[in-house]
């Protein structure tokens, strides 16, 4: 059986045997993107100017012979929260408009350093809170495999561009589950690492002891790429760690015989039929594969979404504190007097998920409340850990949906903001627990919608999760893995 | 009714680090506005705070100076408000897990103001308002402090004022700040209420905030107490509330009551991790804490005998103190550099800040080369005033003002040519010395020292007198 083929691997092939140039290769992508972006609304910025640049600087290079890295000339997208000096950086909030970083983000100072090519900035729920990418103050991202369904969130337009293939992969962010379950929604792959391996610096806050960067590829050999590239320790970052291990491409094709990989069963509840379906048929997969499937319990899990709202709002209120319209975007045009500017201002430029959650966190950490939310949340936090831990002392991998469902049809999840919450519950954990998780294309429901299921390991386990989704890859791709038809075939 | 004040202090110190708190700019004060800044310090989106290890250094060296335990996990916490000096939004601070906590600093009269913590914070900006517009400064933004907070513990306007030039002396000699109120870098506020004589009960508290000198602070706090007292007696009750001080109708207003007080909503401050400190750490520390003031204080007067008042004087000051350690060194008596720095050099320095610069043009070791010489003799007394005097003005060196033939003296010879000389000028003198008055012939040897210059010497000179009188 031929192994499934990287695409960045297959691009780097292709322009080092002069298959092809970079500028020919990027220029397909842009006119992709000009052709796709109006349905699916990825790219929210496209960096046409820079990325023929960056992909002259790599076809020099090739001319000249000098020895290319991996992600060379790969064109590539960044959510639209991860800094890029001199290129507008919004969170698709009013509230940043006209804002351009005068730094680059740690992740993409290492991605140029590789010779990336950027296309564009893509489409997010406004500060990354949503699950739908419809919180966007350019409207929501659409999914490349049915237009009138959302293509997930928050880093909705990273999955809705490398799922239709108008960028080779992305860098999006995950809070709790923005990675993880737009990749699932549009049947890719995404992982949020360990928290603390991949530098938070330039990566525009929500809530920071929850935020990690993470790729967002067509394939798991991608991943591992991408985040060896990007886990790096960074002097900038007091939380940052770097990748621990040797890498996980160095490991990825390792045998997983006698692998345990652990079902919570209170992973299970709750869920749609289909859904936990795909879930047992990769147990089958993995049991074919000589793993062992073993059962046990996270009581905990319940707590996950209460905590993680909690925790989560009462950071997001002081992150957000500091757009006053005073120093860089957006500013009330009329005002009275500084209080009535920075109300105007703030009332004016955020949306009003936005909104909801900063009066949340306001609320939870105020005098005479922090001790029945933000403390227990917090306690509660520390209890939810204690179980993740305890379940790797029996397992190696833990096997759970990535969503309960699938994608939800364009308009539905913003009607009923607490319905939508609640579609965060097999995701949110990972983020309390700040474990790396990697959401793997594991089926498709009655409409053809793509299913996704998570692998999650202990911290900085990043190599072991990679290498049970690329095995579960291998064995499955030509059923659980299906290209959108739109953008550039290779 | 007699009423008895209770005051405590909150004083911030900006510390003297190179760099400031969580980024690598520059603490310097002044400069163009918005010119000491970077992404980090004026908090651009996606820009993360690193704390520097300088200042938990320095803090802890404030910390053990003032008796404090040195808390070996603490943490850093945010403190949420909007004002737009405040980049962020929140000022990164530390709430329940100070560096430094359960210090104290004894005061002349034997009483110990207990200080219940140090912690470190950043500094915010600064507001310029011009021609009616405002602008912001964010040079000062991110420079370290510390918050040095007391218990209620003063029980008098002159206990607050000798504390606060305790505190201050301190925090020079170990060298964390420069602790200048003008320019900022000490700040106090005030927490302030009365009760009747003999009441265990706390009164309701007023605070003060920002003043920017100790006698403003004196002054504020004196009407502070006696409008306290006012209201009392005439039947009312103090308002808890945020007053500030006018220093120049000397009254104070307010700025907010109870009802208005900020909900701060601390919380740890997710982007720092724990703050860790080892037994090692501290004990390097403690071992670079240098002779703090009082213990100075002690030894001059007890082992060099210096006088308590003049001791005062000298440790004052600590370049002053350093000055008078390094002139005094090797030399007969401490109290000849003692009474040279307190009489002729401080009578050429102008005033307070000058003598804490004490930027001099005679070094001490010039000092101590001109004390080196009346120790052995060579010179007198008059002439080491006159030439000290010339170095002060000049900045010459001793050598240069000096010849090898002043310092010569008179020889035998010339010695006895002059005292045959003041004797037959002084026939009175003598006459009285015969007579029986041995005082008069300190006058026969004072014309010989007049007219040697102050080169002769006087023992031998008395000794010869005598010998041709007889």
């Amino acid at each position: 059986m031929a192994e499934v083929k990287s695409k960045i691997r297959a691009i780097n092939e292709m322009l080092t045997g002069k298959e092809i140039t970079c500028t020919e290769l990027t220029q397909q992508y842009l006119d992709a993107i000009d052709k796709s972006n109006g349905d699916l609304n990825a790219y929210v910025n496209v960096t046409a100017d820079t990325a023929l640049k960056a992909a002259k600087a790599v076809d020099d290079k090739i001319a000249k012979g000098e020895e290319l890295p991996l992600l060379a000339g790969v064109p590539m997208t960044l959510k639209d929260n991860i800094s890029t000096n001199g290129i507008e950086t919004t969170c698709c909030s009013k509230i940043l408009e006209g804002y351009k970083p005068i730094y680059d983000a740690t992740v993409w100072k290492l991605l140029q350093q590789q010779n990336a090519v950027l296309l564009g900035k893509t489409n997010m729920d406004e500060f990354a809170m949503g699950s739908s990418c419809e919180t966007s103050v350019f409207g929501g991202a659409k999914n490349p495999h049915s237009l009138n369904h959302v293509a997930g969130g928050s880093s909705g337009g990273v999955a809705s561009a490398v799922g239709g293939n108008i960028a080779a992969y992305g860098l999006g962010s995950d809070t709790g589950g923005s990675i993880r379950q737009p990749a699932s929604f549009c049947g890719i792959v995404g992982l949020k690492p360990t928290y603390g391996s991949v530098s938070r610096y330039g990566l525009i806050a929500y809530a920071s002891s929850l935020d990690q960067i993470g790729p967002i590829t067509t394939t798991v050999e991608d991943t591992a790429i991408v985040y060896d590239a990007i886990a790096k320790l960074d002097p900038m970052d007091s939380t940052s760690q770097g990748n621990k291990g040797a890498g996980a491409c160095a490991t990825l094709k390792n045998d997983i015989k006698g692998m345990k990989i652990g079902i919570a069963k209170e992973y299970l509840e709750g869920i749609r039929d289909d859904v936990k379906e795909a879930i047992l048929n990769a147990c089958n997969v993995y049991r074919s594969m000589g793993a062992e499937i073993v059962e046990f319990d996270l009581p905990a899990l319940k707590y996950a979404l209460p905590v993680y709202y909690i925790l989560a709002c009462a950071e997001a209120s002081s992150n957000l504190g500091r757009y006053d319209g005073i120093r860089y975007g957006y500013k009330t045009p009329t005002y009275n007097d500084v209080n009535d500017m920075v109300c105007k201002t703030r009332s004016e430029g955020f949306g009003s998920e936005v909104k909801r959650r900063i009066m949340l966190g306001t609320y939870v950490l105020s005098a005479g409340y922090y001790d029945a939310y933000y403390k227990k949340a917090q306690n509660l936090r520390g209890t939810i850990v204690k179980d993740f831990k305890n379940a790797f002392e029996k397992v190696d991998v833990i096997l759970a949906p990535t969503v309960p469902m699938t994608a939800f049809e364009v308009g539905k999840a913003v009607s009923d903001p607490i319905e939508t919450y609640l579609t965060d519950i097999c995701t949110v954990p990972i983020n309390i627990a700040g474990l790396p998780a990697v959401s793997v294309p594991c089926g498709f429901n009655a409409k053809g919608m793509p299913i996704g299921m998570q692998l999650i390991g202990n911290t900085f386990a990043e190599s072991t999760i990679l290498n049970a989704a690329w095995h579960y890859e291998n064995a499955t791709h030509s059923t659980m893995f299906k290209s959108a038809e739109m953008g550039v075939k290779l | 009714m007699r009423y008895e004040l209770v005051a405590g202090l909150e004083t911030h110190v900006e510390l003297s680090t190179k760099t400031k708190i969580f980024c690598g700019c520059t603490t310097e004060f002044g400069g163009s506005p918005n010119t000491h800044c970077c992404p980090i310090c004026i908090g651009l989106p996606g820009t993360l705070p690193k704390l520097n290890k300088e200042v938990v250094r320095y803090a802890i060296r404030a910390g053990l100076a003032t008796n404090c335990e040195i808390s070996r996990i603490s943490k850093m916490d945010r403190k949420n408000y909007c004002y737009p000096d405040l980049s962020k939004a929140y000022q990164i601070s530390q709430y329940d897990k100070p560096l430094c906590k359960n210090g104290y600093i004894e005061l002349s009269n034997g009483r110990r103001i207990r200080l219940n913590r140090i912690h470190i914070e950043e500094d915010a900006g600064k507001l310029i308002h011009q021609k009616g517009d405002t602008y912001v400064d964010y040079n000062r933004g991110g420079v370290p402090l510390i918050e040095i907070v007391t218990e209620p513990d003063f029980r008098s306007v002159d206990e607050v004022r000798e504390y606060v030039e305790k505190l201050q002396l301190i925090m020079r000699y170990i060298g964390v700040s420069d602790c200048k109120m003008q320019e900022g870098s000490m700040r106090c506020d005030v927490n302030i209420s009365v009760r009747p004589e003999g009441q265990k009960e706390f009164g309701t508290r007023t605070e003060i905030k920002n003043m920017n000198s100790i006698a403003f602070m004196a002054k504020a706090i004196e009407y502070e107490q006696e409008r306290q007292i006012d209201i009392i007696e005439s039947g009312g009750s103090v308002q808890q509330e945020t007053l500030r001080y006018d220093d120049v109708t000397n009254t104070t207003s307010s700025m907010r009551g109870k009802e208005d007080a900020n909900d701060y909503r601390y919380f740890r401050d997710p982007d720092l991790v724990t703050i860790n400190v080892t037994d090692q750490e501290v004990e390097e520390l403690e071992a670079t804490i240098p002779e703090l003031p009082d213990e100075k204080l002690e030894r001059y007067v007890e082992k060099l005998g210096i006088p308590e008042a003049d001791a005062q004087l000298l440790v004052k000051y600590r370049r002053v103190a350093e000055y008078f350690e390094k002139a005094s060194e090797g030399t007969a008596n401490p109290r000849t550099a003692a009474n040279f720095i307190i009489g002729q050099i401080f009578r050429t320095i102008e005033n307070e800040s000058a003598k804490e610069e004490f930027d001099i043009p005679v070094s001490a070791e010039s000092l101590r080369e001109l004390i080196k010489l009346l120790d052995s003799k060579k010179i007198r007394m008059n002439l080491a005033k006159s030439t000290l005097d010339k170095m002060l003005e000049t900045g010459k060196k001793v050598s240069d003002l000096i010849s090898e033939k002043d310092m010569g003296g008179l020889d035998e010879e010339a010695t006895k040519k002059l005292c045959q000389e003041a004797v037959d000028a002084n026939p009175n003198a003598v006459a009285d010395y015969k007579g029986g008055k041995e005082k008069a012939i300190k006058a026969i040897v004072g014309y010989v020292m007049k007219n040697s210059r102050g080169k002769a010497d006087a023992m031998k000179a008395e000794e010869i007198i005598k010998q041709i009188i007889q």
